[in-house]
């Protein structure tokens, strides 16, 4: 028999909130990537002569302005984010056994921590104007 | 019309022994796979198809067809019905690879010229052929509370009345029969067995957005992590499956819009 609880004797119910907030961040962090995907693509492939100007010039000279550095720092952090949320999911519904589940967890953690580590380190110690290349390589405003 | 039919037999298996059929169309299933919990229900049935060849009239619905077998050809074919006219919700099956009532589901439905095949329901324990054991999925139905639970801090001195436009509000998930249909449809299910499912939703969404039920928050808390409805990936189906029409990801779209405004 199912007993029927007594609604005056109710429970205080806590909510657990961490997947409910990991549902949100995949939301907000997919809208983020569309603006920010979409602005990448638009500004690297679409303006001047498409891909063709995309080289280490033109990459320099967007970086030295704190505006796409930031942008690119959120790129990276927002990729990252979502895709490493979403294989967190799959991990859950298809990894079995609790151990496997927490060590593919593990294992994709320091991978996404690494590339966390990495991209913002080339975003922010970038040297658009390194010493002795050939200046017809380089941005224009390295003297 | 002469007509073929397969049917998956499952010998009977005493209830802690009881497995989960499926093995023939998803390996994750096996036998070797560890069970979540310890329960033993990802495991798999043993079975095997049978055929039968009949004849049956287009107009004839599943459950003539299974009904015939068991009385002209085979007395030890098992399955469940009761109303025999899609209310009662006890005889959803597979049927050609789909959850449907043998009720609602006529022979000239499925396509001719091909063999019929019917399974029992995926995901749950098969008690001997068609027969599924509904205790897991009548577990998670208990865990949303499926009552009204009113205000009682006043006695009220009058009836708790509705007004047309508030049943409005949840007046589509009144029409669930508990059939299972969704619930064993859902991939999420066949991978863990945990997962509460889209029938214990549909029956929260029932008494969240009721206007005289003051418990929305306790359900809240039985649909909140892991194995509620944010495990849902938007499959869709369950909405496919229920016999009932029930658009049950929408149903389980809203819990979460609701669930995301109760927790800001
Ligand atoms: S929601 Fe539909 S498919 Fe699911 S148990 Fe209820 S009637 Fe059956
Ligand atoms: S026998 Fe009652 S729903 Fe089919």
């Amino acid at each position: 028999m199912i007993p029927r609880r007594d609604p005056a004797k109710r429970a205080v119910v806590v909510p657990q909130r961490a997947e409910l907030t990991s549902w949100v961040i995949m939301r907000v962090t997919g809208a983020l990537l569309i603006v920010l995907v979409g602005g990448h693509l638009a500004i690297n492939l679409m303006t001047g002569h498409g891909v063709h100007s995309v080289d280490f010039a033109f990459v320099s000279g967007k970086w030295a302005s704190p505006f796409w550095q930031v942008w690119d720092l959120l790129l990276l952090l927002a990729g990252l984010g979502h895709g490493a949320n979403g294989m967190r999911t799959v991990i859950n519904d298809y990894v079995r056994g609790d151990r496997a589940r927490l060590t593919w967890k593990l294992v994709m953690g320091v991978v996404v921590a690494i590339l966390v580590a990495l991209g913002s380190l080339v975003i922010f110690t970038h040297d658009p104007c390194p010493h002795g290349a050939p200046a017809d390589l380089l941005p224009s405003f390295c003297g | 019309m002469e007509i073929t039919v397969k049917v998956r037999r499952v010998p009977e298996q005493e209830g802690a022994s009881r497995s989960v059929v499926g093995a023939e169309s998803s390996g994750e299933m096996a036998g070797a796979a560890q069970p979540r919990t310890g329960k033993a229900r990802t495991s798999t049935a043993p079975g095997y198809w049978q055929t039968y060849h009949m004849e049956a009239k287009p107009t004839d619905r599943i459950l003539d067809v299974l009904m015939a077998l068991k009385s002209e050809q085979d007395g030890t074919l098992t399955f469940r019905r009761s109303c025999g006219h899609g209310i009662c919700g006890s005889d959803a099956i597979r049927i050609n690879g789909k959850n449907r009532l043998a009720c609602k589901t006529l022979v000239k439905d499925l396509g001719p010229g091909r063999a019929i095949t019917l399974e029992p329901l995926k995901g749950l324990p098969v008690v001997k052929d068609l027969v599924v054991d509904m205790e897991p999925f009548l577990a998670a139905y208990r865990s949303v509370l499926p009552y009204l639970i009113a205000d009682t801090s006043t006695t009220p001195t009058t009836e708790r009345l509705q007004s047309p436009q508030e049943h409005a509000r949840f007046e589509k998930t009144t029409k669930c029969i508990l059939c299972a249909a969704c619930t064993t449809s859902c991939p999420v299910l066949w991978t863990n067995p945990d997962y509460t499912g889209p029938m214990a939703m549909v029956n929260a969404h029932r008494f969240v957005f009721d206007s005289r039920d003051v418990a929305a928050e306790e359900r809240f808390a039985a649909l909140s992590d892991g194995e509620g409805v944010w495990r849902c990936r938007t499959t869709f189906n369950c909405t496919e499956a229920c016999p009932r029409d029930i658009p049950i990801t929408e149903v389980i779209g809203e819990l979460k819009r609701a669930m995301i405004a109760q927790a800001l």
